[in-house]
């Protein structure tokens, strides 16, 4: 087997692990092709399992024939190995390195994989776009699943089915798919059921310079406004960048084209611009001098927290034109495949209840994410350790997780999961057991016979076990539609992901505990008061012959 | 209400902070004590109530086509920004509320006035429901090192000190009033804290007058006094709150700092606190911060770092986790002072006690503790809050920093306190708007020549009868970690949006997690109490109780736990209800969780019913992203 040739020293012993608010843990170091392993030999609690693939990036150091592996994780984690011996160290390291970037994608972990779980409801067949287009269908009859880009030949980063207004024809699409980048022709992303508005998404018009226009586009996104209403479409660009797209011919929808839309521009960055943020963010985050001003200064010049707001207030933004303007939105950006996903779906997040369950979350990322074609592979192949040249990796789907985070703190009992929940599917994008995130496309993923060949992250999210530990014991259903506040004040840096290991969270875990506590128990006590009230209500109708002669 | 011009004006706009699209209109009426502000639209009646010595200061801005501006910024960060529409009415509110809000004479202080239907009996004893004394025997004094005093009981050692000292008991009537005569103000080393455990103490006092080169033996022989106290430390530490800068230029001034060659076995050491001009200062730029108009991230975080307020927040933070090492992990005494002895390092012993000692973690041990280290020791309220007309150099939120400094604790352990948020921003409200005698005057000699015990109201008895709302219902009383070791790196203290931004609701959790696990509790309380009702009905049913009310179901309609005083209910609650009685809350908190065990198990046949939080506000609006769509098309 290939990873073999890549382990020159299987094991080690005597290495010395330490890790952030741990006491340190002395055992033998042993690599598989997907792991690394630290275990003491005397307890199960203090092993380590480690994916390769979660590995960022790697240091080595010496003293004298002692070396130190320092192991920085995707999950933003710092682990140091002490290992005897220069050959060793050397060896283990080299390994690390090969193993940790391997470039085929069938070689992850998740093709491997078993599971030690039964599989009670397979993953891969939960979200399929035709159970979702029937919640549609019992909604509005404007709409048809349109098969035309069954292989992946209109838009190769679509899915095979789409949702398009009724009256537009296949062939309508395809000239539409032309005018737009990648062929992201504009489909729907969600409807209102309120009001019975829709947000759609779709990539940037190919104007050019010289202003080229396309009916056909026009007419696929007028098809979906009601007689003598105006939509909005929301550009998530600056107008300055969008003009300058021009110059590649790419665009944006001219007035004279598009007369019943109103264009806005916002400032979301672009993703490589992002990936820079997450560096800094972190390296700020990990900074142990004391000052106060060298840190908020840091925190700062990061920018990570402004796209943060950016990208809530754009979110916010098409929200409000859909439910408070009573407007359609078309939303784009250049690609349509990352500022544009993170607008669609968190919107959805403000304006449907639905969305904010675990199930209905688990169909948004689906939705619009891995099948709306978000590149994860590309994006999450590194994370913020990355110091080597970076290709498209960027943290649109963590900044998209930070969001949801930060409204979820406004709103502590609207959402059924938890924060945990967020932070796994962070960890997952990143690095996985399973093949949910594998892959940049749905066409991508169907060769890759990802799901007969690998497991679903949903087929073990969904088990009643798992579910527990994401499940928020503050939730309460409710209907409305939730305005986060998007002021400097209300965005809070997410702890939760970005300290995590440069803290201890004792007393965090202790509080979350004591509040299941008291949500528990008084629901035991409802529980026993109203069975005590049945049993003297059955002791009453029994007795009451008796008393009354 | 001879200040009074104008008592009432209508039509009066009052403009939102950040958007002008959110005004409302309505009536401002002044009354003696109060500006009141009426929203009147359609049905709802909305009133805004401003405590005349709640405001900081008042604008009147030149005026516009719209009227004529009036901005009235508070003590408690609320911002007020009223359009006249006639410029004799905005004059004439504008010139009573510069003199309402700036009273002469301390009988003109809300408290004189403020009478809430108590007897005499029930002033006295609120009064006496907090005794710092009380706190000597809890700390274990007297003892065979320390001893309680009354040297000062006619403040004549010391004037702006308490009547009642600890001491150390091996220092002679002469050590201590020799060692007062050379700290600045009199203020000698005197016993703060006392660690039980680690018979180490904490102990506070004023720079000393050594100047360039000048000595004193009665002062060198005090602090030996307090090392000797200590069996198991050699040494003391001596903290110098303040920067060092600070600290030589005031040698210069015949003042300064011990000289390490002159007192034996002291380890000296600067913390770097700022003085009270440098806060001051600090605290308005963060105030101008937070009132920015839709601020960028960039804005805000920067002028975060600009103002040096979280900077401010650190340094007191760490010199109080610096003593709380030395005592715990030590063993070792510490005596502190910066100046004066009564801003920083009130501050700083304060913290300190919070960090080693849980009693000061809860709703009546914070009271205690405000007692005993800013009121009796002379922090002087009056002048830093500025109670009366008076310099408005002398003004500084020392206080209101370590109000901050508790909050941040509380977010590193939310379970280590009793009381939440709200707690300490209803005590800095009531400290700024003297509704109550506790925070008038400057020392406590002022206090008893105001008479304040006979002409005022004490505030804790008001806090505590509220205790509901201020409890924390995460606190757990059992916590065996009794030391507190927050991290006091950088990214662990948050901007705290509650106190500053505390009127912007807008800006808040729309859903509160605090209010919600206060509604459980009360309802666990209730059900308890419905529990217990029902198990003696169906024991009288089943016939193992004789019936002590004839007919069960009469009884059972009157079940409803609500008809209950609170009072009633709280003794009866499980765990973490009752917060002055900490044995019995304990052990009914065991109590319960057997109940638990025994019938858990039951079969729940109807749902539990939560209902309390459907009608929550939830979809409030946010000024910030609501008007996006008409700026931006």
């Amino acid at each position: 087997m290939e990873f073999a040739e890549l382990i020159k020293t299987p094991r080690v012993d005597g290495v010395i692990l330490h890790r952030p608010f741990m006491p340190k843990v002395e055992g033998t170091l042993c690599l598989t092709g997907h792991h690394l392993i630290l275990s003491s030999r005397q307890d199960n609690t203090e092993e380590l399992w480690l994916l390769h693939a979660n590995i960022d990036s790697t240091e080595k150091r010496f003293v004298g024939s002692l070396g130190t592996i320092i192991v920085k994780c995707k999950d933003l984690r710092v682990i140091q190995l002490d290992i005897p011996g220069m050959e060793e160290c050397l060896n283990i390291a080299s390994s690390i390195e090969a193993l940790s970037t391997l470039d085929s994608v069938s070689l992850m972990y998740p093709f491997f994989y078993r599971p030690l779980f039964e599989v009670i409801e397979d993953g891969w067949q939960l979200f399929l776009p035709e159970e979702v287009f029937k919640d549609l269908e019992s909604m509005t009859d404007e709409w048809r699943l349109s098969e035309v880009n069954k292989d992946f030949s209109v838009c190769p980063s679509y899915p095979s089915l789409l949702t398009v207004p009724k009256d537009i024809d296949d062939e309508t699409l395809c000239k539409a798919a032309s005018f737009r980048h990648g062929g992201r022709f504009p489909v729907l992303s969600y409807y209102h059921k309120k009001n019975g508005m829709v947000m759609m998404r779709a990539g940037q018009p190919l104007t050019g310079t010289n202003g080229r226009r396309c009916k056909e586009d026009e007419k696929l996104i007028n098809a979906t406004l009601c007689a003598g209403k105006r939509g909005y479409i929301i550009d998530t660009r600056t107008i300055a960048v969008a003009q300058q797209a021009k110059a590649r011919g790419g665009g944006f929808e001219q007035e004279a084209n598009y007369p019943q839309w109103r264009r806005i521009h916002k400032a979301i960055e672009r993703s490589s611009v992002l990936q820079e943020s997450l560096i800094k963010l972190v390296e700020a985050c990990n900074d142990q001098s004391h000052s106060m001003d060298r840190w908020l200064s840091k925190l700062e010049a990061s920018n990570w927290q402004s796209h943060v707001k950016e990208i809530l207030t754009t979110a916010c933004l098409a929200a409000q034109c859909i439910d408070r303007e009573g407007a359609s939105v078309l939303v784009h950006g250049t690609e349509g495949t990352d500022s544009t996903l993170q607008v669609t779906s968190l919107a959805q997040i403000i304006l449907d209840p639905e969305c904010r369950t675990i199930r209905g979350f688990e169909t948004l990322i689906e939705r619009e994410w891995l099948q709306a074609g978000h590149p994860f592979q590309q994006r999450c192949a590194q994370s913020a350790y990355s110091n080597g040249k970076l290709r498209s990796e960027a943290p649109v789907f963590l900044l998209f997780l930070d969001c949801v985070w930060q409204i979820l703190r406004q709103f502590p009992c609207s959402f059924q999961f938890n924060e945990k929940f967020l932070i796994i599917l962070f960890e997952h994008a990143y690095a996985s057991q399973f093949g949910t995130f594998l892959g940049n496309r749905v066409a991508e993923r169907v060769k890759l016979q990802l799901s007969q060949k690998t497991v679903s992250l949903w087929s073990w999210v969904n088990r009643p076990q798992e579910l527990e530990r994401f499940h928020n014991p503050l939730y309460e259903p409710n209907n409305l539609v939730i305005w986060p506040s998007v002021a400097p004040q209300s965005l809070l840096l997410w702890e939760g992901v970005f300290l995590r290991w440069n803290r201890s969270t004792k007393c965090l875990d202790e509080a979350y505990q004591e509040m299941v506590h008291i949500i528990e128990y008084n629901k035991e006590l409802q529980n026993k008061v109203n069975s005590l009230r049945r049993q003297l209500a059955e002791l009453e109708t029994e007795d009451s012959p008796l008393q009354t002669p | 209400m001879e200040h009074i011009i104008t008592p009432k004006v209508e039509d009066v706009k009052l403009l939102n902070r950040y958007t002008e699209k959110k005004s409302t209109l309505g009536t401002l009426y002044l009354t003696a004590t109060h500006l009141i502000y009426v929203e009147q639209t359609n049905n709802t009646r909305k009133e805004t109530w401003v405590l005349h010595h709640h405001i900081a200061s008042v604008e009147k801005h030149p005026l516009t086509t719209s009227g004529c501006p009036l901005l009235i910024h508070c003590k408690t960060f609320q911002v007020l920004h009223l359009l006249f529409q006639r410029e004799r009415d905005c004059q004439d509110i504008y010139q009573s509320l510069l003199r309402l809000s700036q009273p002469v004479k301390e009988e003109e202080l809300y408290a004189f006035l403020y009478n809430p239907h108590q007897n005499e009996d029930d002033r006295r004893r609120g009064w006496e429901l907090i005794d710092v004394s009380n706190d000597f025997s809890r700390m274990g004094l007297s003892n065979e090192h320390w001893e309680i005093s009354h040297l000062n009981k006619n403040y004549e050692i010391c004037s702006t000190y308490p009547s009642v000292l600890g001491l150390p008991k091996n220092a002679s009537v002469a050590t201590v009033t020799g060692s007062a005569k050379f700290r600045s103000r009199g203020r000698l080393p005197v016993l703060s804290y006392y660690h039980k455990d680690m018979k180490a103490a904490i102990c506070r006092c004023s720079q000393p007058l050594s100047g360039l080169n000048s000595r004193c033996m009665e002062d060198e022989q005090m602090l030996e006094a307090i090392s000797q106290a200590n069996p198991n430390c050699p040494f003391i530490y001596v903290v110098d709150t303040r920067p060092k800068l600070n600290a030589m230029a005031n040698r210069a001034a015949g003042k300064g700092y011990e000289n390490e060659d002159n007192y034996s076995n002291i380890r000296f050491q600067f913390q770097g606190i700022e003085n009270i001009h440098v806060m001051r200062n600090s605290l308005q730029k963060l105030l101008e911060v937070c009132s920015v108009k839709s601020p960028s991230m960039s804005d805000h975080l920067t002028g975060l770092e600009s103002s040096g307020w979280l900077r401010h927040i650190k340094s007191v933070m760490d010199a109080g986790v610096f003593l709380a090492k030395v005592v715990c992990d030590e063993k070792a005494s510490v005596l502190v002072h910066c100046s004066d002895g009564w801003d920083r390092t009130a501050q700083v012993c304060s913290l300190a006690c919070i960090l080693l000692d849980p009693y000061y973690r809860t709703l009546k041990g914070l009271m205690v503790l405000i007692e005993k280290e800013w009121i009796s020791f002379g922090h002087k309220f009056s002048h830093r809050c500025g109670h009366l007309e008076s310099d408005p150099k002398e003004v500084s939120p020392v206080f209101t920093q370590f109000l901050e400094c508790v909050w941040q604790l509380s977010e590193q352990f939310p379970c280590a306190f009793e009381f939440n948020e709200r707690y300490l921003i209803e005590i800095h409200n009531q400290v700024y708007g003297c509704q109550y005698g506790n925070f008038i005057g400057n020392c406590q000699k002022e206090r008893q020549e105001l008479r304040l015990r006979e002409k005022t109201f004490s505030l804790w008895p008001h806090l505590l009868e509220n205790h509901h709302q201020y409890r924390n219902p995460l606190y757990r009383r059992s916590l065996k970690s009794t030391v507190l070791r927050p991290s006091t790196l950088p990214l662990h203290f948050k901007f705290w949006c509650g106190m500053y931004n505390h009127y912007d609701k807008g800006m808040h959790p729309k859903q509160s997690v605090v209010d919600q696990l206060l509604s459980l509790m009360q309802r666990q309380v209730d059900g308890e109490k419905t529990m217990t009702d029902l198990q003696r009905q169906l024991a009288v049913a089943d016939g193992v109780l004789p019936d002590p009310s004839g007919p069960i179901n009469t009884s059972a309609k009157q079940d409803s736990p609500r008809e209950k005083t609170p009072t009633a209910t709280v003794v009866q609650s499980n765990g973490s209800c009752s917060p002055l009685n900490n044995g019995a809350a304990k052990e009914a908190g065991t109590d319960s969780k057997q109940h638990n065990g025994e019938e858990g198990a039951e079969p729940a046949a109807t749902q539990h019913g939560v209902t309390s939080s459907k009608e929550k506000p939830v979809s409030v609006e946010t000024e910030h992203s609501k008007e996006e769509v008409q700026e931006s098309s």
